[in-house]
């Protein structure tokens, strides 16, 4: 486990965070300028949760994804290009334009996938758990959600089953303080770490805005559950910068421009983490620039390779409903 | 290959034994699956050879054991999971609609759920109304599901095999009334495809499409109907999703009339996509319309009396046949 992050690390997870952050930016414009079907849940603002958590796993491990998926689907491993063509609904997609925003699945980078059924996949990251422990793979599993999810009976159900059986599985908690439209403190009574220390299992809260933070409370908890040690909760406290869909423009009725504002400026984990190094004196700006004009002209290029890339033909809709 | 009879529940125990044998990734998991057998008893002896590593006792939670289900089968396992009473399909029904079902298609083909939902059904057991219901309709509806519903200890060892060995999610329908029925099964290894129904009688007057429990009530009404000259075809469609249609329809059009009979409520039923395959494909054959008998649109009712009505029987299947053949 390390102890220290060493300045490669650090600028590949600000790398991954900026990837994140232009690829939901032009997502957002594709949505404004009716150039994708349907709608998309934007990730930016939470960037750190899945950068600091994916960085702590190995490229076979698993991870479930929920419908604001981007995040976590590029900080796996995914390509840009593929992650486009799949929000158009191109072949080129990573579900050959069958899933979408809401369902993008990668084996090869451990993805089993998105799920649009809030907490619907919480059983699927379980089971994969099981399956690892069961095969001796030495994998762990990672179920992404949001604080809205634990309004579902399927947490404690499959949480329980975890406990119960040690699998190595880490449930990570986004808790980005709203599900849809509406505080959490309208909707989940008690404290929601207390949700998971009630089955004895580990549980932990982390700024989910540092993402040196999320990293290293991440490695231990990944470190326990490959020792069989046992399942983990992990509340990321983070702040997403959109509304619940790109489509929630005026969301004054349900919270305050100024709290945005708040978030945007002093809890901003790109600045969060540009700053921290600047002032440790371990990199400078124009090093930042360097990997921001990167990410821009990868997400620039695979924006483009999406709208020339030929959608599936309407042939295929019968094609994968059996395997 | 030798031939002995052995009983349902034996026939089942014995797929699952030797399915488990021979692939080191098929496990059990479920309510009371291990040393207790299920409370049919259908599982007994299992966890004595393959132990609780593989034959898995759960919480009551079968949302819960369900979608751990759907991830095992993801990444690798191929787990049989059972869900005690069909009526308790509706608890896991998230997991298996819209999770097991949707998972291959929805990624593009990448991802496959090979695992069995094994479920009970069927009426007559006085268990009342949320431990006696016929659910496989619910689970034909949805594309990406295969659903299998065995009717003899022989088609239930073939069919449970070949579940086992599928690569899509399949649920998987046993009659509760039928555990101790006793039937030919050979000792060889030997498995049945899916989508391919099973003449269980030859006839050329009228044609009985029957499921599950239902087969051996349409046998016994073409047993009364041969008394009095009528030669009834009895068709088990053995899976409801694939389902033969030309098997149904090939064999409507020889004998022009048909009824459908299945345990499921009659309203939007099994019988009613079966009939209207049979409607459609059969009809300048037909001298009759095909005519539905599924169970009582009513919640199953406890008292014997009362729950005896609600199912067909020989009696209601051979006056329905008679009167569509004109003879009385």
């Amino acid at each position: 486990m390390t102890e220290h992050i060493d300045l490669e690390q650090s600028l590949q997870m600000y790398q991954q965070m900026a990837k994140i952050r232009a690829f939901e930016e032009k997502v957002n414009e594709l949505y404004k300028s009716a150039k994708m079907p349907g709608l998309a849940h934007l990730y930016s603002g939470e960037e750190a949760v899945a950068v600091g958590v994916c960085e702590a796993l190995d490229r076979d491990d698993y991870i479930t994804s929920t419908h604001r998926g981007h995040g976590h689907c590029l900080a796996k491993g995914a390509r840009v290009d593929r992650m486009f063509a799949e929000l158009l609904g191109k072949e080129a997609g990573y579900c050959r334009g069958k899933g979408g925003s809401m369902h993008i699945a990668d084996p090869d980078s451990g993805n089993l996938g998105a799920n649009a059924i809030v907490g619907g996949s919480m059983g699927i990251a379980t089971g994969a758990a099981m399956s690892a422990k069961m095969r001796r793979s030495g994998q762990v599993a990672v179920c992404f959600f949001g604080d809205g999810a634990l309004g579902q009976g399927l947490f404690y159900e499959v949480a329980n089953m975890a406990a119960l059986w040690k699998l190595p599985v880490i449930y990570v908690c986004e808790n980005n303080l709203y599900g849809e439209y509406t505080h959490h403190t309208e909707t989940a009574a008690g404290e929601f770490i207390a949700r998971a220390q009630t089955f004895g299992m580990r549980a932990e809260i982390v700024d989910g805005q540092d993402v040196h933070a999320v990293f290293m409370a991440m490695q231990k908890l990944v470190e326990r559950a490959r020792r069989g040690e046992g399942p983990a909760f992990l509340q990321c406290d983070t702040y997403r910068y959109y509304g619940h869909h790109v489509g929630d423009i005026n969301r004054a009725y349900y919270r305050a421009k100024e709290e945005e504002r708040e978030w945007m400026t002093n809890r901003d984990p790109l600045k969060i983490l540009s700053t921290r190094l600047i002032a440790q004196k371990l990199t400078d700006a124009s090093v930042l620039e360097r990997i921001e004009a990167d990410v821009n002209a990868e997400v620039e290029a695979g924006v483009a390779f999406a709208l020339d890339a030929p959608f599936p033909d309407a042939r295929e809709v019968d094609e994968d409903v059996y395997a | 290959m030798s031939d002995r009879e052995i009983t349902f529940a034996e026939a089942i125990r014995e797929a699952l034994a030797e399915e488990m044998r021979r692939d080191a990734r098929v496990f059990i998991f479920g309510e009371d699956v291990a040393e207790a057998g299920t409370p049919f008893k259908v599982l007994s002896g299992l966890v004595e050879e393959f132990g609780t590593a593989r034959v898995i006792d759960t919480p009551i939670s079968e949302p819960g054991f369900s979608g751990i289900g759907v991830g095992a089968a993801m990444t690798g396992m191929r787990p049989v999971v059972d869900l005690m009473f069909g009526d308790f399909l509706t608890l896991a029904m998230d997991q298996i609609a819209n999770q097991a079902a949707k998972v291959h298609y929805m990624s593009g083909g990448k991802l496959n759920v090979p695992m069995v939902f094994r479920t009970t059904m069927g009426a007559t057991r006085r268990s009342a109304a949320q431990h006696s219901q016929s659910l496989h309709a619910w689970v034909s509806h949805i594309p990406g599901l295969k659903v299998a519903i065995p009717s003899t200890p022989y088609d239930a060892k073939g069919l449970l095999k070949t579940a086992i060995r599928d690569n899509n999610p399949v649920v998987f329908f046993e009659d509760k009334m039928m555990f101790k029925m006793k039937g030919v099964v050979p000792t060889d290894d030997y498995t049945i495809p899916f989508g391919v129904a099973d003449v269980k009688r030859a006839g050329s007057d009228i044609t009985l499409v029957a499921t599950s429990s239902m087969v051996q009530v349409a046998l016994g009404a073409a047993e009364m109907l041969a008394q009095i000259g009528i030669g009834a075809e009895v068709i088990d469609p053995r899976t409801t999703l694939p389902l033969d249609k030309k098997t149904c329809i090939e064999s409507a059009k020889k004998t022009s009339r048909a009824i459908v009979i299945d345990e499921g409520y009659e309203q939007y039923g099994v019988t009613a996509e079966i009939a209207s395959v049979i409607a459609e494909g059969a009809f300048y054959y037909l001298d009759a319309p095909v005519k539905r008998m599924g169970a009582l649109n009513v919640p199953v009712p406890f008292s014997p009396t009362l729950e005896d009505v609600t199912v067909p029987t020989e009696q209601t299947v051979f006056e329905m046949a008679r009167m569509l053949c004109g003879k009385s």
